[in-house]
């Protein structure tokens, strides 16, 4: 059975940025003691930025030097706090790879790593895109890897991360995205997904920004009698195996959605539970091909490879004969 | 620390540093496995004046709140910390010995585990890495109102990351007068003399650039370093002020005349016949008094 989850569907936006700032600055209001690392990149107009306004003594500002920033934040931590670093997006993996891999993951210190900008929510081309940074992650020992279906879970991971031990990543997109849950009244457990919603014919799997477009392929897929369950797998590391071979013998099918390659991410690690599992199934993996994505507005760009609500129903039914 | 160890006169320290080499190359030996002697060598004066005089730091207690921390960023000079550590007391050499890449009951490696080793404050081996650490370091010490300080031992051809100056920048930026860098600076490098591979020089004045105060030394005459660390202010972390960088000239491979100033030594095993020319040359240099 899904989880007990109230959902939305009237495209209620939010923006994860605004909305994990507000919860932080609720955080440090309640007298919790954390520290928070910026790179050049929080609007002093944001909420972060107010937070940063309000709490001067625990902000830090390193200016446009992520590795620094990550190497800092680490030493933050070592220092007795608990440290909340938002970088932007595709800087993260790729400028501090380094620093993560050193400082943040071998010191497994209890630095929670805010990556902004995921897969192409940046627009502006392929130097700002964020494509490569799961399938990074996963590699990682010691990391907690997150990507918040919608703006108030990532407020509910905020809070949470606070008593969750070893350095976490935290993945969200650029601006207002689709709220998925119609209130934050559920049960969010690191490394356990949750099925949003039940069905027999197939299973979607989305991470992050795909949960909601899995969602609304999954309702638009009903309209030709085929019957989509929808799990949001918030967690990438530690991987919640058990729902995916719950849902490979379940419904026989299962297709991944993520705004990453489908090399390595969300897709890589189904597929290594699927085929490690002798449980006969049909798989697909929809994200990123590999290639530098070709320029545009976001959606125009996820449309033009088929993560778009409507390209992802339509995957589905070729690849069902439906 | 108490009182005791504080009266530590230059002359103890330097037969102090003179026993801890000796010891290092023991334990390089005995291990058999390359240590980087050469730079863990040129670095020993400074770890011993700061171990065991200059630094608030109880071997007892290496958890201590208020102790101050140092951050190897030369991380494969591991060795001579843990030399260090055996000498006070911390682990005997023996068990050092057993317990060195020993697949399941390792504690020590070429490179420090902080969560191997209590003395260990951060786990390093990846250069460039010190500095950003100790910089986050000093200004948790300040965010948390607590008078501790943040040293950093910093290799001179670590100074071609890059890594490094963007730290240096945010100290000075934020005038972390609680954070002290010292540069070991043997003027080598793996493949070569530094100043024929990518210059660093001039290091006083980059620095001074950097926002820093600079005290320049000769690292491995023991009084000179200890002239520098007192000279400190009293680390306060409410006061803003430059940090300090100590650069401290030194020699790579310092006390084994086989060994200085050769690239070669930057890494190395030593055999028995090493080994007891090495102990006879670092004996050499104990002053008569």
């Amino acid at each position: 059975m899904a989880v007990e989850v109230s959902l939305n569907f009237d495209q209620i936006l939010s923006s994860a940025r605004e909305v994990y700032g507000t919860e932080l600055r609720k955080m440090a209001d309640e007298g919790m003691d954390f520290a928070f690392v910026c790179s050049d990149n929080v609007a002093p107009s944001s909420e972060v930025g107010k937070l940063m306004k309000a709490y001067p003594e625990r902000c830090i500002n390193v200016g446009i030097a992520e590795a620094n920033q990550v190497g800092l934040s680490a030493g933050l931590a070592l220092s007795g706090k608990v440290v909340f670093t938002q970088v932007f997006g595709p800087f993260l993996p790729l400028r501090a790879a380094d620093q993560i891999h050193a400082d943040i993951a071998y010191n497994d210190v209890p630095v929670r790593l805010i990556g902004t900008h995921a897969g192409v929510t940046s627009g502006g081309g392929p130097t700002h895109n964020a494509i490569a940074d799961l399938s990074f992650y996963r590699a990682v020992p010691n990391l907690t890897v997150v990507c918040p279906a919608d703006a108030n879970q990532c407020a509910k991971v905020v809070r949470q991360s606070m008593n969750y031990p070893g350095p976490m990543i935290i993945r969200i997109a650029r601006g207002a995205e689709p709220d998925v849950y119609a209130d934050n009244n559920y049960e969010f457990e690191f490394g356990k997904s949750i099925t949003i919603k039940e069905g027999s014919d197939l299973t979607l799997i989305g991470t992050g920004s795909s949960v909601y477009w899995s969602l609304k392929a999954a309702q638009k897929l009903e309209e030709y009698g085929i019957s989509a369950r929808v799990i949001d797998m918030h967690t990438i590391k530690p991987f919640d195996e058990e729902a995916v071979l719950k849902a490979a013998n379940e419904t026989g099918c299962v297709i991944t959605v993520e705004d990453q390659s489908i090399n390595g991410g969300l897709g890589g690690a189904v597929a290594e539970i699927i085929a490690e599992s002798n449980i006969p199934t049909k798989f697909k993996r929809i994200g990123l091909p590999d290639e530098f994505a070709v320029l545009g507005e976001p959606n125009e760009v996820y449309k033009y490879y088929g993560m778009d609500p409507e390209g992802i129903a339509k995957t589905v039914r070729e690849f069902l004969n439906r | 620390m108490n009182s005791t160890v504080n009266e530590w006169t230059i002359q103890e320290l330097e037969d102090k540093a003179i026993n801890i080499r000796k010891d290092l190359c023991t334990f390089i030996y005995r291990i058999g496995i390359a240590g980087h002697l050469g730079g863990e060598l040129s670095m020993i004066d400074m770890a011993v004046a700061l171990y065991y005089k200059y630094m608030n730091y109880d071997p007892q207690n290496p958890e201590m709140p208020d102790r101050d921390r140092l951050i190897l960023s030369k991380g494969h000079c591991a060795e001579a910390l843990f030399t260090i550590y055996q000498d006070m007391g911390m682990y005997t050499m023996d068990y050092m010995v057993d317990h060195f890449e020993t697949l399941e009951t390792a504690k020590f490696s070429m490179h420090p585990n902080r969560k191997y080793v209590d003395a260990i404050e951060a786990s390093t081996g990846s250069l460039g890495h010190g500095m950003p650490i100790a910089t986050g370091l000093a200004l948790g010490a300040r965010m948390s109102n607590e008078n501790w300080r943040t040293f950093c031992i910093i290799g001179d051809g670590e100074l071609q990351e890059g890594t490094n100056w963007e730290a240096f920048m945010t100290a000075g930026h934020y005038q972390l007068g609680n954070l002290v860098t010292i540069i070991d600076k043997n003027d080598l490098q793996m493949s070569g003399p530094t100043n024929q591979t990518n210059s660093i020089d001039p290091l006083d004045e980059k620095m001074r650039a950097f926002g820093w105060d600079v005290i320049e030394i000769n690292g491995n005459d023991m009084g000179e370093v200890c002239g520098a660390l007192e000279s400190l202010p009293p680390s306060d972390p409410h006061i803003r002020r430059k940090p300090i960088c100590i650069i401290s000239n030194t020699t790579k491979g310092k006390g084994v005349s086989f060994m200085e100033n050769v690239v070669a030594w930057h890494a190395g095993v030593l055999n028995k016949e090493d080994l007891e020319k090495a102990i006879e040359s670092i004996e050499n240099t104990r002053k008569v008094r």
